[in-house]
């Protein structure tokens, strides 16, 4: 057995985690409903996954092809969901620093 | 897999890492953001190329419109008060997708012995569809039951079976891993029956169900965040499974991320994450919350007497909590600001790390109402600038106020770190009523010398008092 291609993969995984680790160590509290909101649309990517398991199947059963409708749909509205629910959230931030200066100079 | 979708996958990754660290400063967020979802798009089309071949593009086709028009209007339309069940439900449905994209392997593959045929290791990919599983059903109904408890559909209380709950954990916790080691061999012959996949889904899912059940409303930012990072790693798990880098690297990134922000969390309530899993008081409130409030007065307020007061002050610290959100009185709270701030009374916002129902829950909602970015202090900064503070008006919030975390060793909450309120010359308390927080702890605060308490609901009390404050 090749076990090549899933080392690769574990090493990916671990080095992944330590982007995790040090992106987030830094946030003000300020951003975090933000910032959960963010990778909770970056989760999202597990759409990918129902339409690779669904469109590699060569013929698809019902069964799986239920199950992979309501898979895409969970993940489609994860995806877009959390991306426009969270733009909504920054773009009240946006404004922030520069109203803030105004109010006080 | 084609290299032009495996280099576009790359890019995608490199487009999320860069669009979240973006996130982590006020300035750059939004264009992180877009950075990240454009990320999302490239891997999607890169997917989208690597499945070009199949016969299935109806139903995808019909699912991703289905998906778009379920998914818009909510995320466009919520309130930001609301934003927490929304979130809790879009981590909910990502959750599912995990579990299904299992479930759909487990049936292409008849029950993983489909994958002895590939080239590569089999046992750890099915071990990782299994875990996929396992997280995936947990965090999806763990999630929709937090959801139904902000959305009030569940009373926001704990709801256990006392002493019973851990060991009924534990069994479904074993039962559903008990499955899956059957389903695990079941690949190694003729593969496993169905029933066995299915009890996995449904053990786990029970879990998630019971987990979340007894927590209380108080505690949920850290089960938020919690069931966030479960459904990033069972992502990268189901990522492993597929041999698909970007679910990978994505799920792994918001595995990390969300685990050190549930971390963050826990510590601001100077809890661990197993103790706020495991049902603490998070609405329990142990026999010893039950003080004796019956033989001590709070003195209540009129709006005039509170704008007085105000109009006199120096500087005035409004910390505002879960309260302020209910009584959507962020807007009332700026106009207040406004007419206080016209007096050259310097306003600032106290607002500690678990306030609210979600990480961060206040300082959106104060966004939202155009507050000064600046003027909301994270609790160790402003916790020395009480003592210089003529007025302290706490709107909504309790737990996070509450002296007896820094004074009675016996309260169950003794350690937290909280706001320091207390030592401001007067604090001036909006609540509807005397019942406890969500933690069901008895709050001294409310009986203090420098304490005057102004009932009703935060929102209309806020304006009166911004009347009151026009009118001297």
């Amino acid at each position: 057995m090749d076990y090549t291609g899933f080392l690769a993969n574990i090493a990916i995984l671990v080095l992944s985690g330590f982007i995790g680790f040090a992106v987030i160590s830094k946030v003000p509290n300020t951003l975090h409903t933000p910032l959960m909101s963010g990778t909770n649309a970056i989760h999202g990517i597990v759409v990918l996954g129902a339409l690779v398991v669904l469109g590699t199947a060569p013929n698809p059963s019902v069964p799986l092809q239920i199950i992979s409708f309501v898979a895409i749909v969970f993940g489609t509205v994860n995806v877009i969901g959390g991306f426009v629910v969270t733009d909504r959230m920054l773009a009240m931030f946006k404004t922030r620093p520069t109203a803030s200066t105004d109010g006080k100079n | 897999m084609d290299i032009l979708v495996y280099a576009l996958y790359i890019v995608a990754f490199a487009m999320f890492i860069l669009g979240l660290s973006g996130l982590t400063a006020p300035r750059s967020a939004v264009r992180g953001n877009k950075i990240a979802a454009a990320g999302m798009a490239v891997a999607f089309v890169a997917t989208l190329i690597h499945i070009r071949e199949t016969s299935s593009w109806l139903i995808i086709i019909a699912a991703l419109v289905v998906g778009v028009i379920i998914g818009i209007p909510p995320a466009r339309k919520v309130k930001m008060t609301a934003v927490p069940q929304l979130v809790a439900l879009f981590n909910g449905v990502g959750g599912g997708t995990v579990a299904l994209i299992a479930w759909g392997e487990f049936i292409e593959s008849d029950g993983f012995t489909g994958l002895r045929v590939a080239s590569g290791p089999v046992l750890p990919l099915v071990v990782a569809s299994l875990f996929a599983a396992i997280i995936g059903s947990l965090s999806f109904w763990g999630s929709i039951v937090a959801f139904m408890k902000l959305q009030q559909i569940l009373p926001g209380h704990p709801l256990s079976v006392g002493r019973l709950q851990q060991p009924l954990n534990a069994i479904l916790f074993l039962g559903s891993i008990v499955a899956a080691v059957i389903v695990g061999i079941g690949s190694t012959t003729t593969g496993a029956a169905p029933v066995w996949f299915g009890a996995i889904l449904i053990l786990a899912g029970i879990l998630g169900v019971t987990t979340v059940l007894p927590i209380g409303g108080a505690d949920m930012p850290v089960v938020i965040s919690l069931l966030n990072a479960l459904t990033g790693l069972s992502a990268a798990a189901a990522g492993l499974a597929l041999n698909n880098i970007a679910m990978i690297v994505a799920g792994m990134i918001v595995g990390a991320s969300g685990t050190i922000l549930t971390n963050l969390m826990a510590k601001a309530m100077n809890r661990s994450i197993v103790s706020i899993v495991a049902g603490g008081f998070g609405g329990g409130g142990k026999g010893a919350a039950v003080a004796s409030s019956g033989d001590q007065i709070a003195k209540s307020t009129s709006a005039a007497d509170a704008a007085i007061k105000l109009a006199y002050a120096n500087q005035v610290i409004v910390v505002p909590g879960y309260g302020l959100a209910v009584a959507q009185a962020q807007h009332a709270v700026k106009d207040m600001a406004k007419v206080l701030e016209a007096r050259g009374i310097e306003v600032k916002y106290a607002i500690h790390p678990v306030a609210g129902r979600m990480p961060g829950h206040m300082n959106v909602l104060l966004a939202e109402a155009d507050v000064s970015y600046d003027a909301m202090k994270e609790m160790d900064d402003i916790n020395g600038e009480f003592s210089r503070t003529d007025v302290t008006i706490v709107i909504g919030a309790n737990d996070v106020t509450n002296p007896a975390a820094r004074t009675d060793p016996n309260s169950p909450i003794f350690g937290m770190p909280v706001l320091n309120v207390t030592e401001s010359r007067s604090v001036i308390v909006l609540k509807r009523s005397m019942s406890s927080g969500f933690a069901g702890i008895e709050n001294p605060l409310f009986f203090g010398p420098n304490t005057t308490m102004l009932f009703g609901d935060a929102k209309k009390s806020v304006a009166q008092v911004t009347e009151e404050l026009k009118a001297l």
